[in-house]
């Protein structure tokens, strides 16, 4: 887009998530470039997936804001902020297993070729070759993805390797501007994990901004430009992964206190 | 499963084409024709029940409601006003959907067995306005004096006119249905069934697509009360109870409610089994109502249109 490199896409302002007395986002600051790829970390119950669902809309959060492309979007309804640009997938995997794996991509398009129920009921001709685009479209991303051979699979019949990976690939087809993945390689072996790596950054070469929750600290350090880390809903540390990897206070949350 | 191809539907068409026909030549079914309109109109109910319960995967314990607001405005409209019945249907329609809209805005954020409970309860309070709302509707006796169907000096006046008239409003329901499970809006519908934590992360605006099928199947269902107005010249609220609501789902889950067909299927199958085949049973006809029920939800999880594709995939294991 015409927008200029140094842009902020995502702003994220004092957001504050309270479930009763617990406090699972305490105002973490940050924002995101447009164009980079930018990691949350932390321990296990820091924040991150309450992160993505405040993002997201899932959660309306209890304080602050969360702007996307300099609007605030905190207020808006998940639909609604998937529409202007937001795409996710999710720690555990929420595919549509009853639909082929096709249907899941095409279904990801839903945002950018919408059919409505009156055009769609009388058949009138935009309907059909809509209908057609989108299945198009969704076999060049399950080309790109690697999947293009299982297309008529049902999705819940693949190993959660490509489960996961077809679940980027959704995200995908609604063209966002911003994917969040939420622990992409959760359960993937060692060459999974590889193919996880190199989509993340074909993704981010094709110039999408990609928000990444991941626990292998391999992943991590490997595609991130920029690490944020999260602790007790706070953020403790933000820099590119070299300084985070040797600061003191990250190492402590990981290793250490009361555990 | 999904694909319903133009083959299927034209043999359909035909075979309901010829039906009156055929059931004049053998003796004994003549009357066949007359279940047959009855098999109709509910079939206009099912297929609205298939998408919104199969596709979409939302309960609705309440349709004899709008079947009842269907019948109900119709014949208050045409005998106590003398307005046209076209008119009438169209407004029964839309106090059907505008209904299913207030109504169903808040229901449909319910889920499983608590939007069951809504829906019945919805159910059993419009049942009690058409009992206690004598003034307008009959009270329990119920209303007579609906005049039947006619257009442009075309009388539907014969079993045979009104069973095309009928089957041609349930035709037209079946293809347009198709088309929109064939289209993003029906992927739309299985994906909220499937997840709508994805569904709506994908951008599908989940409360709205619920509403709005909803709505659909409400609107099928008063058009199918309308016609069974028309044709009956007489409306009872007893029609509308909470059993008739129960029936369509035992229709649906016969038929099989994750296909069309299953909705004509099912609909076909219980209204022959209703006005025909279950006399000898007499009052114990709601035992063999249960015991089908319990058949197809233990052996046959997709109903009676889902059986080719289990033997399929049965056959394809050994
Ligand atoms: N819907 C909810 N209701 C109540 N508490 C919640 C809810 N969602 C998250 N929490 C709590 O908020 C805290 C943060 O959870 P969150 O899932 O965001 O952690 P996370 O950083 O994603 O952890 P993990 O690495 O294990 O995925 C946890 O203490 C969790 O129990
Ligand atoms: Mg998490």
């Amino acid at each position: 887009m015409n927008d200029t490199s140094n842009e902020n896409i995502l702003e994220v302002d004092k957001v504050v998530m309270a479930f009763g007395g617990l406090m699972a986002l305490f105002k973490p600051d940050f924002s995101v470039q447009r164009g980079i790829i930018k990691a949350i970390i932390g321990p296990n119950g820091a924040g991150k997936t309450t992160l993505f669902n405040v993002i997201t809309g899932f959660f309306s959060p209890t304080e602050g804001t969360v702007r996307f492309k300099g609007q605030p979007i905190s207020s808006l309804k998940t639909h609604e902020i998937a529409d202007r640009g937001i795409s996710r997938t999710f720690q555990t995997i929420e595919l549509f297993g009853n639909m082929s794996v096709l249907e899941n991509v095409m279904l990801g398009c839903h945002t950018r070729v919408r059919a409505s129920f009156m055009a769609a009921g009388f058949c009138l001709p935009g309907a059909r070759r809509k209908e057609k685009e989108i299945q198009e479209r969704a076999m060049k991303i399950l080309r790109f993805i690697g999947l293009a051979d299982k297309c008529n699979d049902p999705a819940d019949s693949l190993p959660l390797g490509e489960q996961k990976i077809l679940e980027i690939g959704r995200a995908l087809a609604s063209e966002p501007e911003l994917v969040c993945l939420d622990e992409p390689a959760a359960g993937l072996n060692e060459t999974e994990t590889h193919v996880a790596s190199s989509l993340i950054k074909a993704i981010n070469a094709k110039g999408v901004t990609v928000l990444l929750v991941e626990h292998d600290m391999k992943v991590v350090m490997n595609v991130s430009d920029e690490i944020v880390v999260l602790n007790y809903g706070q953020k403790i540390a933000e820099g590119p992964p070299k300084e985070i990897r040797n600061n003191p206070k990250v190492i402590e949350a990981y290793l250490g206190g009361d555990t | 499963m999904l694909r319903i191809g133009k083959l299927p539907i034209s043999t359909f068409a035909f075979l309901i084409i010829i039906f009156p026909w055929v059931a004049h030549q053998i003796p004994g079914i003549e009357h066949y024709t007359d279940v047959m309109v009855f098999a109709g109109i509910y079939s206009l109910i099912t297929i609205g029940l298939s998408l919104l319960m199969g596709y979409a995967g939302q309960i609705s314990v309440g349709h004899a409601a709008f079947y009842g607001i269907g019948a109900y405005v119709s014949g208050i409209l045409t005998a106590r006003y003398g307005l046209n019945p076209w008119i009438c249907m169209l407004a029964g329609i839309s106090v059907a959907g505008a209904v299913a809209l207030i109504v169903g805005a808040p229901c449909l954020k319910l889920k499983g067995h608590y939007l069951a409970m809504a829906t019945l309860a919805f159910g059993i309070i419009i049942f009690i306005v058409f009992n206690e709302e004598a003034e307008w509707t009959g009270g329990p006796d119920g209303m007579s004096g609906i005049p039947g169907l006619s257009i442009f000096g075309f009388d539907f006046d014969s079993v045979e006119k009104y069973f095309y008239l009928v089957w041609g409003f349930v035709f037209a329901a079946f293809v347009f249905s198709v088309n929109i499970i064939q289209s993003g809006a029906g992927r739309a519908l299985r994906a909220i069934h499937s997840s709508e934590t994805a569904a709506n992360a994908m951008g599908v605006n989940v409360s709205g697509y619920k509403v709005l099928v909803f709505v659909y199947s409400a609107v099928l269902a008063s058009l199918a009360g309308s016609l069974y107005a028309h044709y009956l010249n007489f409306i009872n609220p007893a029609t509308f109870d909470l059993f008739f609501s129960i029936k369509l789902l035992i229709m649906i889950a016969l038929g099989g409610m994750h296909n069309l067909w299953g909705a004509v299927i099912g609909a076909g199958i219980i209204t022959f089994l209703n006005y025909e085949w279950l006399h000898y049973f007499e009052e114990f006809e709601v035992i063999v109502y249960g015991a089908i029920l319990l058949v197809v939800v233990i052996f046959f999880p997709d109903g009676l249109a889902g059986i080719p594709d289990m033997l399929k995939k049965r056959l394809g294991k050994h």
